[in-house]
């Protein structure tokens, strides 16, 4: 019950600011989600010619009261899909998606394999050590500790 | 265990191995791909790519309707400090020529539609004004940047191809080679 209600405060306040991103963005953050086409770097990083274009028209857009994903359709249009920083999720650009997960995956996997063969060797070790001595090995080691301690 | 273990190390080089194959596709795909550039620089003659493009002002232009002209293909943007030399050179031999049968297009390439618009109202321009949003006949032609122009002669091949602004000299030549007298 208490998880439940930490994870919908904390979804709470999470979707508060991104809520807020989306419908009043600002130059700062829009400038460093999206890239140069001629330079491909961020335009905040940027002073090239097509940037500057670029950066005037997130300021016209800005202040005509667009949303972000409106000010974000309207470059694609104009500049190609080239200018998001995030790769398509489509074609081979669904790689760049799909390999960080299957790798995480693949990860868990190996980990869990390595963890689980760790503890079994570990298990039959400990059985090992608990078997009983032979009945002439333990006289002759209780001999010699008697004789140790005389 | 020890299955376990081949098990294992068949599917980590496997993965690698299939993750080398992709990375080798995708290079040989992009250095595969011939561009009309590449072709023209190789001394052949390719036939000019088919486009059905948005005009600037509206409508569309499609190139079977120039077909039978001498085209030239001038890839260009409103950001562009070279483009705007060129520009009056261009509207000026789009409107000598025009009678001859020659015809001027001028191909908008990551540009902002208003301040395309501006800079073709500033400098004049008649000749037809596209836009390639999705880049794809800027990429079919292999452009590398802008201004870059593409000279068709009357049966649809080009031959000829300027990186950069085009100069009066390099215009004139261009246009002789696609058949201009």
């Amino acid at each position: 019950m208490m998880r439940t209600l930490v994870l919908a405060l904390a979804a709470l306040v999470l979707a508060g600011p991104a809520a807020a991103s989306e419908a009043r963005p600002t130059q700062h953050e829009l400038e460093s989600e999206l890239i140069c086409p001629t330079c491909h770097t961020t335009l905040d990083q940027s002073n090239a010619p097509v940037a500057q274009q670029m950066k005037a028209v997130i300021a016209a857009r800005i202040a005509a009261g667009d949303t972000k994903s409106e000010i974000e359709v309207r470059l694609v249009a104009d500049y190609g899909r080239g200018v998001l920083a995030k790769p398509d999720v489509k074609g081979f650009d669904l790689l760049a998606w799909v390999l960080p997960i299957a790798g995480l995956l693949i990860g868990a996997v190996v980990v869990g394999v390595a963890a689980w063969r760790w503890s079994a060797r570990r298990d039959v070790a400990d059985d090992v050590d608990a078997e009983p001595l032979e009945p002439e090995l333990e006289q002759l080691v209780d001999e010699e500790l008697r004789r140790l301690e005389a | 265990m020890g299955s376990l273990r081949v098990g294992a190390q068949a599917v980590s080089v496997a993965l690698v191995v299939g993750l080398l194959g992709l990375l080798v596709w995708k290079v040989s795909h992009q250095i595969g791909d011939e561009t009309v550039a590449s072709e023209v620089r190789d001394g052949k003659r390719p036939g000019a790519p088919a486009f059905d493009l948005e005009q600037l002002d509206g409508g569309r232009l499609r190139s079977e309707a120039l077909r039978g002209k001498v085209q030239v293909i001038n890839f260009w943007a409103s950001w562009c400090e070279p483009c705007r030399s060129e520009a009056p050179l261009l509207e000026r031999t789009s409107r000598e020529l025009r009678s001859e049968g020659v015809v001027v297009v001028g191909v908008d390439h990551q540009d902002a539609a208003q301040f395309a618009r501006d800079f073709a109202k500033r400098y004049r321009m008649t000749y037809p004004l596209v836009r390639d949003p999705d880049d794809k006949l800027y990429d079919r032609y292999g452009a590398t940047g802008v201004p870059e122009s593409f000279f068709v002669g009357r049966d649809g091949r080009v031959v000829a191809h300027v990186p950069g602004a085009v100069t009066r000299e390099t215009l004139a030549a261009g246009l002789v080679e696609a058949g201009v007298e």
